[in-house]
């Protein structure tokens, strides 16, 4: 799958799709993100990674406005931006695919992929086009998988579902999808289909941000790599300025040769 | 070789999926769709099935136990004017259930309703356009209440029905008064379920029903293999088309019939109560395959939070379920006021709510929510109704007829449960 191409996000990359300048966020008394810089641009993969409580959800959760961020800046395009709702992320072309999948079992593809923003006709559902509009998207993505897109999505494999799930980010020409570990519960060749799928969304010049566990699948498919560690960016660097033992160490302890949290950062 | 997967792609056009898809144009055969409602019934989908099953049946029974009285067109006549009411709170409760809630003060609060329809048309000497206005607008009230307790809140259907269940029956016999009866002599309210259309128009738009959904479907067909589309093959529309002619038809013929017990009178005709449930069917089944806050209902009812995710009002929709439910309760007693000619104290109690949660459930809607179409509660109300008449024509004791009610609902109850199982280990 490696495209010879791919640039590993080291040249320049003109403006960033979302920019984060000292997030913090806090459940009670208990602060989840300190002072989160990232920053992530157009047509790029960029890696998620860190171990569990590190933050990873309530950042994305953040993004997509589901629980706001307390303090610090959020750029969009370049533009300041506050993200309080779904809504605010959605209209600014923010689309986040869960882990969990958030799809409704007892719709069928195309009335998943349009949940929330139905073409109508008058006060009429235009069923029509929305079936065209959703076969279209996925032919563009080469799904090949997929018996009918009349199907329920409750009869869909996991691969399957993850996959439409991402469709629909790209139904609605978002600019940032954000993908909460789409391998996770995948098969091989599933887990094969759905990192083309990612390759093929930033080649079509989404910002991607894709969270992962395996170390594989980052190397297979991100430019750069963020890594958390309790609540703070550790890293936020170009994929090939980094090996697989550094994002490791990144994850496990928050810092890894030169790269990292300083040692007061680590204290508290 | 990713982007050339991409090239590729796109040069084969939008317009011709190169691959995939498979299903949407070679299942079109009359093979192939039976092939799909099979797997569909083993996949735990049962749809209207076990309701058309249990009115051939139930109609073989009682036909065979009382040969000279239960297909007769009086009696079949009595049969549709009885299920009215429970159809129409049934279709409402159909809002509810496709949340995963349940309403179960919806009886007492058609009961509720039609104290207040009486006391207007009794008291204030309002014609019934008013009494009707503020019977519905006593519902939706009450709908609001209720589903603001749910939605806002955030105390379980359960309980707050629970409560408003004893609750409103407190309301009606204030109402009504201890032990009294309100007599119900307008002739409008009385006329839905004692009068008839004249037999012309009966036919008439027995005609015009059964032609309409003969050329909606149709035409539908067409729009969506001329789009290429997915769609179902040709027999399959025609034969639904013929199937609902001859139901309409049939039923029409049937009441048509001269079915009084003296020939000094004359008695036939479709009942007024038949056409006003129809239109409601319509309306429902309308608003919930054909608008978008339909499909929020089920998404809700799916995945409420994946409703949510998608910025969908999900505490809107549960607060509408409710106000629908209560209006359509409204309608329910205002048709079984029409019935009794008279309102008494206990109004929607006892049995009422439980037949309606039967003939949604028995229609095919899930209690688990997600599931469920407005004609659900006609399948399931004439299932029930057909019971009620059927154990009365039987004369069976009441202990009886209530242990075999409770038991249908059990029934169809598990088979729900059962077919959800089914649906979950078959993924």
């Amino acid at each position: 799958m490696s495209a010879p191409e791919r640039d590993h996000g080291t040249t320049a990359v003109g403006r960033p799709t979302l920019e984060l300048r000292g997030v913090d966020k806090s459940f009670g008394a208990v602060q989840v993100l300190h002072d989160v810089h990232l920053t992530v641009y157009p047509g790029k993969v960029t890696a998620l990674v860190g171990d569990n409580g590190a933050g990873k959800s309530t950042l994305i959760k953040g993004i997509a406005g589901i629980h706001p961020f307390d303090s610090g800046e959020v750029e969009f395009e370049g533009e300041r931006v506050t993200l309080h709702s779904p809504r605010d992320a959605a209209k600014l072309g923010i689309e986040v695919v869960y882990q969990d999948l958030a799809l409704a079992d007892n719709l069928d593809v195309v009335q998943n992929m349009f949940l929330g923003r139905e073409r109508k006709r008058g006060v009429l559902l235009d069923e029509q086009s929305m079936e065209v509009a959703a076969r279209e998207t996925l032919a563009k993505l080469s799904v090949r998988t997929l018996k009918s897109v009349r199907q329920l999505v409750s009869s869909l494999s996991g691969g399957q579902r993850q996959t439409v799930a991402i469709a629909k980010a790209v139904l609605w020409e978002s600019k940032l999808v954000i993908l909460d570990e789409p391998t996770a519960a995948l098969g091989v060749a599933q887990t094969r289909q759905v990192l083309d799928l990612v390759r093929r969304l930033a080649d079509a010049g989404h910002a991607v941000v894709f969270i992962t566990h395996n170390m594989v699948d980052v190397f297979e498919v991100a430019d750069r790599v963020a890594a958390l560690y309790l609540g703070r960016v550790a890293a936020d660097v170009p994929i090939d300025q980094v090996d697989r033992t550094q994002v490791i160490e990144l994850i496990t302890s928050g810092r890894s040769g030169d790269l990292g949290l300083s040692a007061e950062d680590l204290e508290d | 070789m990713s982007s050339n997967t991409l090239t590729a792609a796109e040069a084969s056009g939008p317009q011709k999926p190169a691959a995939g898809f498979e299903g949407d144009r070679q299942d079109n055969t009359l093979g192939g769709a039976v092939r799909g409602y099979l797997d569909k019934l083993r996949g735990g989908d049962l749809g209207a099935l076990p309701a058309v099953l249990g009115i051939i049946t139930l109609g073989i029974l009682f036909t065979v136990l009382r040969p000279g009285t239960f297909l007769t067109p009086l009696n079949l006549a009595n049969l549709a004017v009885q299920a009215t009411p429970i159809i129409v709170l049934a279709m409402g409760l159909v809002f509810v259930l496709l949340l995963g809630e349940i309403d179960l003060s919806a009886g007492v609060v058609s009961g509720v309703c039609s104290a207040v329809l009486a006391q207007v048309l009794v008291q204030s000497g309002f014609g019934w356009p008013v009494a009707v206005l503020a019977a519905i607008a006593t519902g939706a009230v009450i709908g609001v209440f209720t589903g603001s307790l749910v939605g806002m809140v955030g105390i379980p259907s359960f309980v707050v029905t629970l409560a408003l269940f004893l609750g409103w029956q407190g309301v009606t016999l204030r109402l009504i008064g201890q032990g009294g009866t309100v007599p119900v002599r307008e002739p409008v309210i009385r006329a839905l379920a004692n009068e008839n259309l004249p037999l012309a128009v009966g036919w008439a738009l027995a005609v015009l029903v059964a032609v309409a959904y003969a050329v909606i479907e149709l035409w539908r067909w067409r729009a969506k293999r001329a789009r290429d589309l997915a769609h179902q093959p040709l027999v399959l529309v025609v034969l639904r088309v013929v199937l609902m002619a001859v139901v309409v038809l049939g039923v029409t013929s049937i009441l048509s019939q001269d079915r009084a017990l003296s020939a000094a009178v004359d008695l036939a005709g479709i009942p007024y109560a038949i056409p006003l449930v129809i239109l409601l069917l319509l309306v429902v089944t309308f608003v919930l395959s054909r608008t978008s806050f339909g499909r929020h209902m089920y998404a809700v009812g799916g995945n409420a939070e994946a409703a949510r995710r998608a910025g969908i009002n999900v505490t809107r929709i549960r607060v509408l379920a409710f106000v629908i439910s209560s209006s359509l309760a409204a309608i329910s007693g205002i048709l079984a006021t029409s019935r009794l000619s008279s309102v008494t104290p206990d109004a929607g109690a006892g049995n009422t709510l439980l037949y309606a949660v039967g003939a949604a459930v028995i229609g095919g809607t899930s209690l688990f929510g997600g599931r469920g179409r407005a004609r659900d509660a006609l399948l399931g109300g004439l299932v029930i109704a057909i019971i009620a008449n059927g154990l009365g024509l039987l004369g069976v004791a009441a202990y009886l007829n209530f242990v075999i009610t409770g038991g249908v609902l059990l029934l169809a109850a598990s088979v729900d449960a059962l077919a959800r199982r089914r649906a979950a280990t078959a993924r």
